[in-house]
């Protein structure tokens, strides 16, 4: 019952508390503005917006592939005396709190990239014409593309463990027959295996999707707090989270507090469409295969 | 032929590239353990935990007030949300079992577990700290319970449903009232995995920063008043990794590395108790 309450509880005062902001600018009009600017008192949400969706799917596109092959690594290939502790070990990423991630990636990982990964980046693709312009800047390691990476790591182990469970669901019979008509296991994996564990798969992913969207402290570390669109992977820019981080406590005015909680109810409203998606999937996958 | 060798080569590539993903996942976590090591150890000695905060510029000091402190919150977070989780875990899966809400509030919970925890803490801080007029440690541990309270909830109720309904039966047929068929017969199947669900989601909580930033806020005094501000490990660190000085980024290692420590070892213990409970069987 608590649970029932205290969704309530949030949604109603997050609307309650942002109604100022709401009929001030309007909800689309919140959306779409693009200024954010405390002194003139106007507030929108768009760069926030934007910079939330670009350091997700960046960071879905990064991890996804990992993560898939972590998990048909740890079911289908690895000698079993390795899949226990391999399993544990992904498993300890997802252990490791948000803040050591953003520290970490603050003063040991930011370095690097500005240092060597980026300028490398930037003299292999800053030449070529129309993806050029999105290696430009100065690389300053406090960044998209940092956000990102860092961002990924923390989803990986969302997406590999319940890939892993899911793929574990395939029948053997299935795969065995394949195996005895002479398929190789990437053919078994590709042809049997994957499509058996879809709906599975797409959970995880908007899942993890969820979580990267609603991750506040190590983006906050490396991101940048700036009100600007990004242009180029190496530009800083901010999401939702990151302004409620920086400016939650500083918020001078009522409409500045207002707008600041109609942002984090933009992020409820997301997360929870997403999460509900995510189950709805889940859900049917589980119920395709079973009845 | 020709084709049989292709197929071999991509069967190679496909295996070596799953092989590559486990190494970038494990090299990640390596690399991030070992840097918190490195820099953690540096600085670990005694003072980190019986000195209060020096001022900025003087050398030493250390953090007893934010070990304190996160020790509070999170106790009375762990004190607020277990019963709640227990309670309505038990109920989702014994009295609540056919009903639809009992069906809907799982459901629900189980997107709780995973909204954004930095908008528990705007909604905690229009709901504690703005009508208070300040910050307190209260407001810190509300917020960290609500984010306990549906892993717990989750992990009790799929851990008592994994128990029979046979065995029930068989306590029912010896007369047992049903509160006493919980108490004795189901909690006593369930016990390990729930307290695994518990440790999990301490050690969740005990890393949790965004929700306490607005709540329990920061204090750089020793207090023991739950009323006022207080200061925690994690955000801490965040002021002070964030902050211009050189100690402040060596004790905020330090303290990432206690802090590390602790969820590994709620972490492994938690692990631990599911191979002990299995291997007794």
């Amino acid at each position: 019952m608590v649970v029932l309450v205290s969704l309530a509880g949030i949604f109603i005062s997050l609307i309650f508390e942002s109604w100022e902001s709401l009929s001030r600018f309007g909800f689309f009009n919140f959306i779409f503005t693009d200024d954010w600017n405390p002194v003139k008192e106007v507030f929108g949400a768009a760069i926030p917006l934007v910079g939330t969706f670009i350091t997700t799917i960046l960071a879905l596109l990064i991890a996804i592939p990992i993560s898939l092959g972590i998990a048909v690594f740890i079911t289908e290939i690895c000698p079993s005396k390795l899949k226990a502790p391999l399993s544990i070990a992904i498993e300890l990423l997802a252990a490791i709190p948000s803040i050591i991630y953003g520290m970490w990636g603050l003063f040991t990982f930011a370095p690097i990239m500005s240092e060597y990964i980026e300028p490398g980046l930037q003299f292999v693709f800053g030449d070529i014409p129309f993806i050029g312009p999105i290696f430009q800047g100065t690389p300053l390691g406090i960044d998209v593309l940092t956000a990102s990476i860092v961002l990924s790591i923390m989803i990986i182990p969302f997406i590999s463990s319940i890939a892993r469970d899911t793929i574990l669901l395939t029948p053997q019979v299935l795969k065995e027959s394949a195996y005895s008509i002479g398929t190789t296991e990437w053919e078994v994996i590709k042809d049997v295996i994957l499509p058996y564990s879809k709906f599975g798969i797409y959970g995880g992913i908007i899942i993890a999707l969820g979580r990267a969207l609603g991750e506040t402290m190590a983006v906050a570390f490396v991101l940048g707090n700036r009100h600007a669109f990004p242009t180029s992977f190496f530009d800083a820019t901010s999401t939702i989270t990151v302004t409620l981080a920086n400016e939650f406590t500083e918020a001078d005015s009522n409409l500045y507090m207002s707008s600041l909680y109609l942002l984090s109810l933009l992020l409820f409203v997301i997360s929870f469409i997403v999460l509900s998606f995510a189950k709805f999937i889940v859900h049917k996958g589980s119920k395709k295969w079973n009845g | 032929m020709e084709r049989l060798r292709k197929r071999k080569i991509q069967n190679n590539i496909a295996i070596g590239f799953s092989l590559l993903a486990s190494i970038i996942g494990l090299f990640w976590l390596v690399f991030i353990l070992f840097d918190v090591l490195r820099h953690g150890l540096s600085f670990f000695d005694l003072n980190l935990f019986i000195e209060d905060p020096a001022p900025p510029g003087f050398e030493g000091g250390g953090m007893r007030n934010a070990f304190i402190g996160q020790f509070m919150i999170t106790g009375c977070a762990i004190v607020i949300g277990i019963p709640f989780g227990i309670l309505g875990g038990t109920f989702l899966s014994e009295y609540g079992r056919m009903t639809k809400i009992g069906r809907l509030i799982s459901v629900i919970s189980d997107i709780m577990i995973s909204v954004p925890t930095i908008v528990v803490g705007t909604f905690i801080y229009s709901l504690m700290v703005k009508p208070l007029g300040h910050f307190s440690g209260w407001a810190g541990s509300v917020s960290l319970a609500m984010i306990m309270i549906p892993v717990t909830l989750r992990t009790t109720e799929d851990m008592m449903s994994l128990v029979p309904w046979s065995i029930r039966e068989a306590a029912f047929a010896l007369g047992a009232p049903y509160y006493k068929v919980i108490i004795q017969v189901v909690y006593r199947g369930a016990i390990a995995g729930i307290l695994t669900g518990i440790l999990l989601s301490i050690a969740r909580i005990a890393g949790e920063t965004a929700p306490l930033l607005f709540t329990s806020f920061n204090n750089s005094f020793i207090s023991l008043n739950m009323e006022e501000p207080m200061a925690s490990l994690t955000v801490t660190i965040f002021q002070y990794a964030t902050g211009p000085y050189d100690d402040w980024h060596a004790m905020a290692w330090a303290a990432s590395f206690v802090i590390i420590l602790a969820i590994l070892l709620l972490t492994v213990l938690g692990r631990l108790l599911v191979i002990f409970k299995y291997s007794s069987k």
